[in-house]
């Protein structure tokens, strides 16, 4: 039988996936969004899951408004990779330290 | 084991798959149809799950609108100028090590066997004779108004300033200033004027 520990693996799987997956590609600015993507989704799975097994409305409300700050996050940081590679023409990582932070 | 089991197991595997495929596929529209297909499967699990709203919205959302926008960031810009993978394999080892330990930890931390003793799915919508879009609107439109409008806020904002940041004014074209042309008198543009005749008499 499923249970809620299966989803909750599947979601902590998920989630380091995509933390290999920023560690693995900090060249490429649009494959990291597309790993924060992942790790939302990551987290938005343990909510529906615990959601239904808990029979509780408060988690799938909530994963509703992450899918929404998520959008827009997305929206966002797309905007601001299309204006960097206007400006620099390029999105590697490497390449994009003028503040030397 | 049950067919709803099996089914577990199909889309769990398919979406870790997926999920690795994101992370170290070479070309990034490849990246981001395999995403479109993780966000798909995990739509799959939540109607498993009965949470049949949630699932419609992610494909909506994120199949239907965030992808789209990342295949064509990605095919906006040129691919032949976005990084290569230097540094793929000297990065791997120290990004595999996180990623399972920390694995490691979170399914300690979960007790994963003692959650797996569990019960089923609860389905609390129709226990309550609704449907499960009923069950959520309900509790949205009552408990959680406030968060909803401002959730609206923060999509208008974040239209707002995508729009802000992308927008280019070019130098020496010519465009129209809507203000400009709606403040127009007659006057600014009209202007009689006296012609003479032909034989030279002023017109009448």
């Amino acid at each position: 039988m499923i249970t809620l520990g299966h989803y909750l693996v599947l979601g902590a799987i998920l989630f380091c996936v995509s933390v290999a997956g920023i560690f693995i590609n900090r060249k490429n600015v649009i494959i990291l969004l597309m790993a924060l993507e992942l790790m939302l989704l990551a987290v938005n799975m343990n909510f529906v899951a615990f959601s239904a097994f808990l029979g509780d409305a408060a988690g799938q409300i909530f994963v509703f408004f992450i899918l929404t700050v998520a959008a827009a996050e997305s929206a966002i940081g797309l905007a601001i990779l299309v204006l960097l590679f206007r400006n620099r023409a390029t999105i590697n990582v490497e390449e994009l330290d003028t503040m030397k932070g | 084991m049950t067919f709803e089991a099996l089914l577990f197991y199909f889309f769990a595997a398919v979406m870790v798959a997926a999920s690795l495929a994101v992370v170290t596929l070479r070309n990034p529209v490849h990246c981001a149809l395999s995403l479109v297909l993780t966000f798909f499967t995990c739509a799959c699990l939540w109607l498993l799950l009965r949470a049949e709203f949630l699932a419609i919205a992610l494909v909506l959302v994120y199949v239907g609108a965030v992808m789209v926008l990342f295949l064509f960031v990605v095919m906006m810009l040129d691919i032949k100028t976005l990084p290569g993978r230097e540094g793929f394999t000297s990065y791997l080892p120290a990004g595999l090590v996180v990623a399972t330990v920390m694995l490691a930890e979170l399914i300690g931390l979960m007790g994963a066997r003692k959650l797996m003793q569990g019960g089923p799915v609860r389905d609390a919508a129709t226990e309550q004779g609704l449907s499960n879009t009923e069950w959520l609107g309900r509790a949205l439109f009552s408990d959680y108004i406030l968060p909803f409008e401002i959730a609206a806020v923060i999509l208008t904002v974040a239209i707002v300033a995508a729009v802000a940041l992308t927008l280019r004014r070019r130098p020496n074209v010519r465009t129209q200033d809507p203000a400009q042309q709606a403040a127009t008198r007659k006057q600014d543009r009209l202007r009689l004027v006296d012609l003479p005749h032909h034989d030279g008499s002023k017109q009448a």
